[in-house]
């Protein structure tokens, strides 16, 4: 056996309300890739964080055990002065650097007061050779793809004396042939320098390809630990460990609602992304809604489920769109958020702090924002005291927890925060709600209540489309299911029918489905390349 | 939170009490120094008619700063050309020898004005030209065309002998009547307007009552109406010791008055601070960001052109130094004023205690005889001391916020990922500092689900 570099030892990290990992544990061999696979929101990221002293010592319960001594992680520093280096998803590089520069930030090589170029580029150089990339070190980074900056990242912290590399969706922006490229890198590193990794990983067969460990991670729990060498490591298998969980009633049942007509329909709609406008974010995507039905989109991210709501939404998103948009029956243009509300829809943003509230407003200010006309005379003069009445219906509706309508939405919790931009959008009396992941990082008893303010909404016929990357929530909530991979409907099914398994099987490919993602992910090869 | 309180009044009124109590010091020092009484008319009155640009030209920035902290550097110059150009119609010169009636010179200087406003607001709002970078080439442009005309129309580069009727709309005073001698008419105008102030102060104090929502308790609101009513009274008295109402008394107040319903009371000034507060946010509300930040700059060169008549009519003359750092005057009056320098918050009341105290300051020292230099260095001083004082308050209301904000960042794991990883250090630290610092405070204002 070889010796645990690394262990994680009943790990409990809570945060006001919510318990994001609970009693986790978690042992790293010396020389072996563990892939850590799990839900969005299951806890992986979490454990990372505490991991590489983002969350400080101090701040979590249990003990983290590196190279046989207890560690006391204060900042990133700490982590990395042992070689512990994370890789964050999204790429920290900066762009009008060059890859030499770039490796050694913070880490610049040369005496106190001046950067010795030569060094820094003969290091780099060095690095870049081990990670199989040609590209000259003075090379700026906005210069070379996605894919070698993936490298890039590998091989800085390679610069950094890695001996833990902790790799974060490290696929998630690559296509396949860059994908693989990197698998192998990994694969090599473990060869031949006996580097130890941790993957973090949505995409299964990549897992299964890479992994010597599969340690899953669900609701903040450590499940099992797979052994590629005794057990069975199938797609399945990780699948079924991964979302092996019984729904309870978490999700209130609606009675006697009536599916009405359809009310909003997308045909062949098709988006390309506003900077790499050769990029498909929406592929010829058909949907559509009826009254009173909660249909829910599922998705990992990055499967083009906000850029589909926000282009529908009166483009509000992305360039080159096409497709046609029909309204109760009729067909619709709409240009401009403004156009899409009049016509009667409401796009209730995934990020509710970046672009769905103003938090240095008041609760007032952010739920009559979307129809200042209905607190107005004419439309230019508002009328002060209406606004208040509005705010306060809506905070006792919604039950929002605030002292007064004139707290500003900064102050306010996640959920509550929630309250606020949902009142906002009831208030502009859509008839198509489109809701963007409405319970990210909102507590247990506050989905709760999201969900029947939802249920509310579609008793009173309005038609709900429900994005989500909560499996659970989708099945729950949904009448019908749509589900979404790699810009494409991969899948419909009615929610009666849905089971964790087969909507994830749907994603994956693992079953019927399956020639139909491998036609997607060639495809999204050729229109990169 | 909405609760009545001494303390929140005062927290409130912080700029406009040291405005108070700058005055009297200067009061006190005035006359025991030169032996000047500052409350005397004359000194009030020109103190008015000296900064009335300040107030309409803040008027105009306020606008554009609530967009997001957007400034206009180009309005000092533009008062030039705007001067020059009304110079160049309306009085006989060496490039035009026939001078048109004034009402045409007036509709000729809004034309150009409304034609920069545009052109300005199509390069920032459509074009995406940073404004500081558009309007510092104004600021350039039009001092060098102002002073070329001006030149040109005359050996002096300057232009003078207006027509009485122009002086008549921009300068001058109504009711005339002699000098040192009151001013009927005057005194029942300003009776008038304190009676009407009093009179909506209690009507909405009531209205409120009647709908049941929180009111001022009495006893503050009779004071608030004092206090208003003596103020008004107190500037009546003044102007009508003078030889009549000042015109540009008028224009100020009408212009104050309409920006302070337009910002407090209607959509389009809701339309500004949001797209301040939250641009994204703004244009996923149907909030049209490009239109607001075009009126934002069009309605800033048509305010300008009233202001570019009112100082030439004031000073007799277009010249070419005319406008100079006007632009800062209007911008510091914002940021004195508690006007928020990125955006989102701040309002009329608030700048004109702003440009009131600014002036206040550079009047006073200029009347106890300091250098000017030192009147720099002071001034420089007050702004530095309004935005840490912005901030520090800022910072203080923040607090509460800390908690939920951490907990965001924790029930969102997946959202971390995103951050750069500095980023994230940096964050945390910050929260945990703050954690740290406050954590007894916190639990009194925040409101957890």
């Amino acid at each position: 056996m070889a010796k645990v570099l690394l262990e994680m030892k009943s790990i409990t990290k809570t945060f006001p309300g919510v318990k994001a990992l609970d009693n986790v544990n978690l042992k790293v061999e010396e020389g072996e890739i563990h892939a850590l696979v799990g839900e969005n929101g299951a806890g992986k990221s979490t454990l990372m964080n505490v991991l590489s002293g983002i969350y400080p010592f101090g701040t979590y319960e249990g003990d983290i055990v590196y190279d046989g001594e207890v560690c006391k992680f204060h900042k990133i520093k700490d982590s990395e002065k042992k070689g512990i280096v994370i890789i964050h998803q999204e790429l920290a590089l900066v762009p009008y650097l060059t890859i030499g520069e770039n490796m050694f930030l913070g880490n610049e090589q040369g005496s106190k007061w001046c950067i010795d170029w030569n060094k820094t580029y003969a290091e780099a150089d060095k690095y870049l050779e081990m990670v199989g990339l040609t590209d000259s070190s003075k090379t700026l980074i906005k210069d070379i793809g996605t894919g070698k900056q993936q490298l890039v990242e590998i091989a800085k912290a390679l610069a950094k004396n890695a001996r833990l590399l902790i790799l974060d969706e490290p696929t998630s922006s690559l296509n396949e042939t860059d994908s693989r490229a990197l698998l192998d890198l990994m694969k090599k590193l473990q060869r031949e320098q006996g580097m130890t990794m941790i993957i973090i990983s949505h995409k299964l067969n990549e897992v299964s390809y890479v992994a010597d460990k599969i340690t899953v991670v669900r609701d903040g729990s450590t499940i099992e630990t797979l052994d590629s060498k005794t057990d069975d490591i199938s797609e399945t298998r990780i699948i079924k460990g991964m979302v092996g969980r019984e729904i309870t009633d978490r999700f209130p049942k609606r009675h006697d609602v009536e599916i009405g007509d359809v009310m909003m329909e997308v045909k062949n709609w098709t988006v390309y992304h506003p900077e790499f406008s050769e990029r498909k974010v929406v592929d010829d995507v058909s949907i559509n809604v009826r009254a009173g039905e909660v249909v829910g989109i599922y998705g990992l991210m990055g499967a083009g489920r906000t850029e589909l709501a926000m282009s529908v939404f009166g483009r509000s998103y992305g360039i080159g769109i096409s497709g046609e948009l029909w309204l109760r029956g009729k067909p619709a243009v709409l240009k401009s958020p403004k156009q899409a509300i009049k016509a009667g829809l409401a796009y209730v943003t995934e990020d509710r702090k970046g672009n769905g509230l103003v938090l240095s407003n008041s609760i007032l200010r952010n739920t009559t924002l979307a129809n200042l006309e209905g607190v107005s005379t004419g439309g230019i003069f508002l009328d002060q005291d209406k606004e208040t009445e509005v705010a306060q219906e809506y905070v006792r509706k919604l039950r929002t927890k605030t002292p007064s309508v004139e707290q500003l939405v900064g102050n306010l919790s996640g959920g509550n925060q929630q309250k606020v931009l949902l009142a906002k959008w009831m208030f502009a009396n859509p008839d198509v709600l489109i809701l963007d992941e409405p319970t990210r990082g909102i507590d247990v008893g506050a989905k709760y209540e999201i969900y029947c303010i939802i249920n509310d909404l579609a008793k009173a016929g309005k038609s709900v489309i429900m994005i989500s990357s909560e499996l659970p929530e989708v099945i729950g909530m949904s009448d019908r299911i749509y589900i979404m991979n790699q810009a494409k409907i991969v899948g419909e099914m009615k929610a009666s029918e849905a089971t964790q398994e087969n909507i994830m099987a749907c994603i994956v490919g693992v079953r019927g489905e399956s020639e139909n993602a491998e036609a997607v992910n060639a495809e999204s090869v050729g229109s990169e390349a | 939170m909405n609760d009545f309180s001494m303390k929140n009044v005062l927290k409130k009124n912080v700029m406009t009490l040291v405005l108070l109590g700058v005055y009297i010091l200067f009061i006190i020092l005035g006359f025991a120094i030169k032996g000047t009484n500052i409350l005397e008319p004359a000194i009030v009155t020109s103190l008015i008619e000296r900064y009335a640009y300040v107030f309409i030209l803040g008027a105009g920035m306020l606008m554009c700063m609530l967009t997001g902290g957007n400034i206009d550097l180009s309005v000092g110059s533009f008062v030039c050309f705007a001067g020059a150009i009304v110079g160049l119609f309306s009085v006989e010169n060496r490039i035009f020898a026939t001078p048109l009636p004034t009402p045409v010179v007036i509709l000729i200087a809004f034309g150009v004005g409304i034609a920069y406003g545009a052109l300005l607001g199509f390069l920032i709002a459509y074009v995406r030209i940073p404004p500081w970078i558009a309007t510092l080439a104004g600021y350039l442009a039009f001092r060098g065309l102002g002073t070329q005309y001006l030149t040109k129309a005359s050996a002096d580069a300057a232009i003078t002998n207006f027509p009485d009727s122009l002086e008549k709309i921009f300068g001058g005073y109504l009711f005339e009547s002699d000098w040192g001698e009151i001013n009927i008419p005057c005194i029942v105008i300003g009776v008038l307007i304190a009676a009407a102030v009093v009179f909506t102060t209690l009507l909405s104090r009531k209205k409120k009552i009647v709908k049941g929502y929180k009111a001022d308790p009495m006893g503050f609101t009779i004071f608030k109406c004092v206090l208003l009513a003596a103020i008004i009274m107190f500037f009546t008295v003044e102007f009508s010791f003078v030889g009549g109402f000042p015109v540009v008394v008028l224009w100020i107040g009408g212009i104050l008055l309409l920006y302070g319903i337009v910002t407090e009371k209607t959509t389009i000034g809701r339309h500004f601070m949001t797209v301040g507060g939250n641009a994204e946010s703004a244009r996923l509300s149907g909030i049209n960001n490009k239109l607001v930040m075009f009126c934002a700059y069009l309605n800033m060169a048509v305010l300008t052109v009233i202001a570019a008549m009112i100082v030439t009519v004031r000073a007799s003359a277009a010249n070419s130094t005319a406008g100079e750092e006007y632009e800062l005057d209007a911008i510091a009056a914002c940021i004195v004023g508690g006007v928020s320098a990125y955006g989102g918050s701040g309002t009329i009341i608030g700048m004109v205690v702003g440009a009131t105290l600014i002036g206040v300051i550079n009047q006073g020292m200029q009347l106890i005889g300091v250098d000017q230099n030192w009147i720099k260095i002071v001034k420089g001083l007050v702004l530095l001391a309004a935005v840490v004082f912005e901030i520090k308050s800022k910072q203080t209301k923040a607090k509460p916020a800390a908690k939920p904000t951490k907990k965001e960042t924790a029930s969102e794991p997946e959202d971390e990922i995103a951050k750069a990883q500095a980023e994230i250090e940096k964050a945390l630290n910050d929260a945990v500092d703050e954690e740290l610092a406050e954590a007894p405070a916190e639990s009194v204002v925040t409101t957890e689900s």
